[in-house]
């Protein structure tokens, strides 16, 4: 049956005529007839739908979503929902952007690449590294990437993370490193504040001989790993590359990993423009410190780099060291990624553009004062924080006996937190994250916290 | 030259559209500032930002920048995108409306399975429908773009040897002509690569690859239709081989769209696929991404499958984590969800018509070659006679020798004729090659364009090479200096690079 997405379904006839064949099934006489399928596959609603139809169809499923923010949701985990600007939905839906490939044709790819091009840019000032590419597929992605480039460029094996590192990134990372070889070493955090345990680091990192020291920050539990230099001493002292995870969302208040000793950057743009998207689609940042060209040639994925015209006249923007690249250098190349997540790295670009230095500084101090005002409601309301010794920003680990059947009532009030973290952290089954962002008012932490003084009240009664 | 003319902007870098520090975005932050302050105190001196220069702009600036470089871009929207292996097709507006509805936008990845059951079935329903589509008993969309699925499907192999005591199987086939992430995927999962070639009909080689496998042979990584866009033709005899040592075989999905609803992956033999949702199924390439990738498995090979996968067990929709043989995860979450979302409308809006894409795929394909390939210079090399699938590959080679116009200025001066180029210079066992891939998309309109395209290019470049050489002209840029930008002194990939330049530091 033709369909209006294909203009010649409605000529087959026609076309079939100027082939000089009389049925479809010519076209396929080189495949073995046993494998032709006889029957049509039964995949949809049978007959094709109507717009009005399948609109429909994905409202009814839609509608089969039970949750319903009552306030913006206190979620966290690595992805907390960051208002996605107006204007970065706009520039991501012109389709000369969406509707384009990978700029394999850069002269008629010019404003592709520029937005690229300033996409890495912008994020290096933010991370305060050399280069950044052109994106990885997402922030767990990035790590992945990160370590193994640690293992080209240093030639040894091991790595080392911390066990506050995102929990789903950990295991991204062991996907991707165990099979070849590469064994990952996690160091314990420490209870009081919630960072890594630098005594247990330094022995092990003194030991092992790394490749690479991988810490998050702020980490899973939401705190501060304030000790980068130091450990940025440590991972160096013994010859091993620090790679941080940041979101860059922080940029405006935290100093950048890269000018506190970090080698690699990693990150994801779910906090900046992509928005949260059911977990993807985000891009992953990875950028490099780099001041003696060790790292460059090694870099994973697509390179946006300035060039001139062959005739020297103008400027441009091209793909460049493809050398690295999968379809130069097939199974020597640094990375097999092609597709990657360029359109949330053009959406990266304009949310970054749109904030500014001033702009980054103000929702920095925004999910700063938040957070620090959420722990004040929180904690008088009864809850505990599982380290209290630490600084948070934007999430913050709690601990209550009964934390899961609280989270069990907020939701019945339209109110989301978590997620528990037990079933990553076992001795932290009495835990959940609570996060929030620009988006929450103080009447939102308020009303949280008044719910949670309701349900504790409640039960101690 | 008449006609197509790109958008000419000499805009700056946002980084030079203005000097002055302006606001883009209102941030809410004055109510907390003493809390912040307090929260920052508690920090040591070093972890505070000392310095951050980014461009602070406002809204209409960035709007007008970004809309000025997307008139410097171009995509399917604006004409044909003839990428061959990349199947760039349209991408239908209510797949894109619907997908970005906020309810999946907002959509946290950890709200309980209870709260997201519209979003589990839908990932479930494609799954499902992704299975009977290649042939196999489970697929999953956790994979985030078509090399991830390669890489898992390379790990699943790999594992599945080892359990069996096989671990010393580290040799991966791969035929000379096959994708560049092929190879590299199967380096990643620690393989060694054993080329195959193709022989005269486009088919790989039959005694070659006997003389390939092995005890050693883990197992073959093919497309077919294959980067030619011919069908291997003896695909039950690789499988009867490949199996006969103890080898799997891996299937790249990036070139289904010729056969989708005629011949089934599994079907075969194939034991595991990779497929790009953003190829085949309609979501679109985003100027580089984000896709989406599908891995699937059949038999003893899905109880290697990355988790969590979605399932049902009847009564309601979940996340699988019990897979005792898993690779573990490619990924984090679930996926790139909202492109899949896009897959899960094209193909409920299409139903049992998706065939129809296969046949006007192959039907337009052949239309373009047949026309195409009679032109002065042009040859075919591989599989004279034959109908080609999704693609088809011609050389310049001939063109090359005689008038000194190879590939590369072909493709160029397609550009100045609205047209995009196709993929050229690749696969590497063809010279000077086109790899074009018009897809189901394209009216016989455009199709006659490309053509015309073609053909006014060759018989100029006999004529008039130095005319040819001149392209593009009508693009944004003229043609761009590929050694320039990658000499050591040279290598500027921020602006930083090009202010230090500028200002000699």
């Amino acid at each position: 049956m033709p369909h209006p997405w294909m203009p010649n379904s409605y000529i087959k006839e026609k076309l079939m005529k100027e082939l000089g064949v009389s049925s479809l099934l010519e076209l396929f006489n080189d495949v073995p007839e046993e494998l032709l399928l006889s029957r049509n596959l039964r995949v949809g609603y049978g007959r094709p739908l109507t717009e009005y139809q399948l609109t429909r169809l994905f409202n009814e499923l839609m509608e089969k979503n039970a949750y319903a923010y009552k306030l913006p949701p206190f979620l966290g985990g690595g992805v907390c929902l960051h208002h996605v600007p107006a204007t970065v939905k706009h520039v991501a839906g012109r389709s000369e952007f969406y509707t384009a490939y990978t700029p394999y044709q850069p002269e008629v790819a010019q404003g592709l690449t520029q937005a690229l091009f300033e996409y890495q840019s912008l994020v290096a000032d933010l991370y305060g590294v050399d280069v950044v590419n052109a994106s990885m597929y997402n922030g767990s992605a990035a790590a992945a990437e990160a370590v193994r480039l640690a293992v080209r460029v240093t030639r040894r094996s091991p790595v080392v993370l911390s066990r506050s590192t995102h929990p789903e990134i950990a295991d991204v990372v062991r996907t991707w490193s165990e099979p070849v070889g590469i064994t990952v070493n996690v160091v314990g955090y420490d209870g009081e504040t919630g960072r890594i345990d630098l005594g247990e680091l330094e022995d092990r990192v003194r030991k092992l001989q790394p490749a690479a020291v991988l810490v998050q920050t702020p980490n899973f539990f939401g705190v501060i790993e304030q000790d980068l230099a130091e450990i940025s001493r440590i991972a160096h002292d013994s010859g091993s590359l620090l790679i941080v995870y940041e979101d860059p969302i922080f940029a405006g208040i935290l100093e950048a990993p890269g000018s506190l000793g970090a080698d690699v950057v990693v990150g994801d743009t779910s906090s900046v423009g992509s928005g949260i998207n059911f977990g993807g689609p985000t891009a992953g940042i990875l950028g490099i410190r780099d001041p003696e060209g060790r790292l460059l040639r090694q870099l994973p994925g697509r390179l946006i780099g300035y060039t001139k015209t062959v005739d020297g006249e103008e400027g441009g923007y091209i793909m460049i060291l493809q050398t690295r690249e999968q379809h130069i250098r097939r199974e020597r190349a640094t990375s097999n990624i092609t597709t990657n997540s360029s359109l949330e790295a053009v959406r990266a670009a304009v949310y970054l553009s749109l904030l500014g230095s001033e702009g980054l500084r103000k929702i920095g101090e925004a999910l700063a004062g938040r957070t620090e005002f959420l722990i004040e409601r929180l904690v008088s309301a009864g809850l505990e924080l599982a380290f209290e010794k630490g600084v948070h920003l934007r999430e913050v680990l709690f601990r209550h006996p009964r934390i899961g059947e609280l989270r069990g009532f907020l939701k019945t009030r339209g109110v989301y937190i978590g997620p528990l973290v037990g079933r990553f952290y076992p001795e932290l089954r009495d835990c959940g994250l609570v996060c929030v962002t620009e988006v929450h008012s103080r009447e939102d932490i308020e009303t949280l916290s008044s719910l949670v003084r309701e349900f504790l009240g409640v039960s101690t009664s | 030259m008449k006609g197509f003319r790109q958008a000419r902007w000499e805009e700056p870098l946002i980084y030079e559209v203005s000097p002055d520090t302006k606001e883009g975005t209102l941030i809410d932050y004055e109510e907390f500032e003493d809390y912040a302050k307090r929260l920052l105190l508690k920090l040591p001196d070093n972890v505070r930002r000392r310095s951050l220069d980014i461009p602070s702009l406002s809204e209409v600036e960035v709007v007008r920048h970004y809309t000025k470089l997307s008139q410097m871009s171009y995509g399917v929207d604006l004409g044909p995108v003839p990428l061959g292996s990349c199947t760039m097709k349209y991408n239908p507006k209510i797949c894109e409306e619907l997908a970005s509805d906020r309810r999946i936008a907002e959509a946290h990845p950890y709200l309980d399975e209870d709260d997201v059951q519209g979003l589990l079935e839908i990932i479930y329903t494609l799954q499902k429908w992704l299975s009977e589509i290649v042939g196999m008993d489970a697929c999953s969309i956790q994979t985030p773009a078509g090399a991830a699925g390669e890489f898992a499907g390379a790990l699943m192999i790999k594992k599945f040897h080892a359990d069996s005591g096989e671990g010393y199987r580290d040799e991966m086939i791969i035929p000379d002509s096959a994708h560049g992430s092929n190879p590299a995927s199967a380096a990643m999962a620690g393989f060694k690569v054993v080329k195959v070639p193709a022989d005269p009909r486009g088919n790989t080689d039959l005694e070659a690859l006997r003389a390939a496998l092995g005890r050693r042979t883990a197992g073959i990584m093919l497309t077919n239709p294959n980067t030619l866009g011919l069908f291997e033709e003896q695909i039950l005899d690789i499988a009867k081989e490949v199996r006969g040592v103890g080898g799997l075989l891996y299937y790249d999905g990036a070139n289904l769209n010729g056969i989708i609803g005629y011949v089934r992956p599994g079907d075969m033999g194939f034991d595991v696929a990779h497929l790009n949702l953003h190829k085949t199924f309609t979501a679109p390439h985003g100027g580089g991404g984000p896709g989406a990738g599908a891995i699937c498995a059949k038999g003893a090979l899905v109880d290697y499958m990355p988790i969590p996968i979605v399932d049902y067990d009847g009564r309601k929709y979940y996340l699988k984590y019990d897979v005792p043989k898993s690779i573990g995860r490619i990924s984090w979450f679930y996926g790139n969800v909202v492109p899949a979302v896009k897959s899960f409308l094209y193909i409920a809006a299409l139903g049992s018509s998706i065939k129809e894409v296969a046949e006007v795929a192959v039907l337009n394909t052949n239309y373009v070659l047949k026309k195409v390939s009679p032109l002065p210079g042009v040859d075919l090399v591989y599989g004279h006679g034959r109908w080609r699938k999704h693609e088809f590959v011609v050389s310049f080679e001939k063109l090359y020798k005689e008038t000194g116009i190879g590939a590369e200025d072909v493709a160029k001066a397609l550009l100045d004729r609205g047209i995009h180029a196709p993929t050229i210079l690749f696969p590497l066992i063809v010279p000077e090659a086109h790899m074009v891939e018009v897809t189901e998309t394209e009216s016989k309109e455009n199709l006659d364009r490309l053509v015309d395209a073609y053909r006014e290019i060759v018989n100029l470049a006999y004529a008039n090479p130095e005319e040819v050489k001149k392209s593009p002209r009508n693009t944004s840029v003229g043609r761009l200096d590929t050694v320039y930008g990658n000499l050591p002194k040279n290598v500027a990939p921020a602006y930083r690079f090009l202010k230090e330049k500028r200002t000699g530091a």
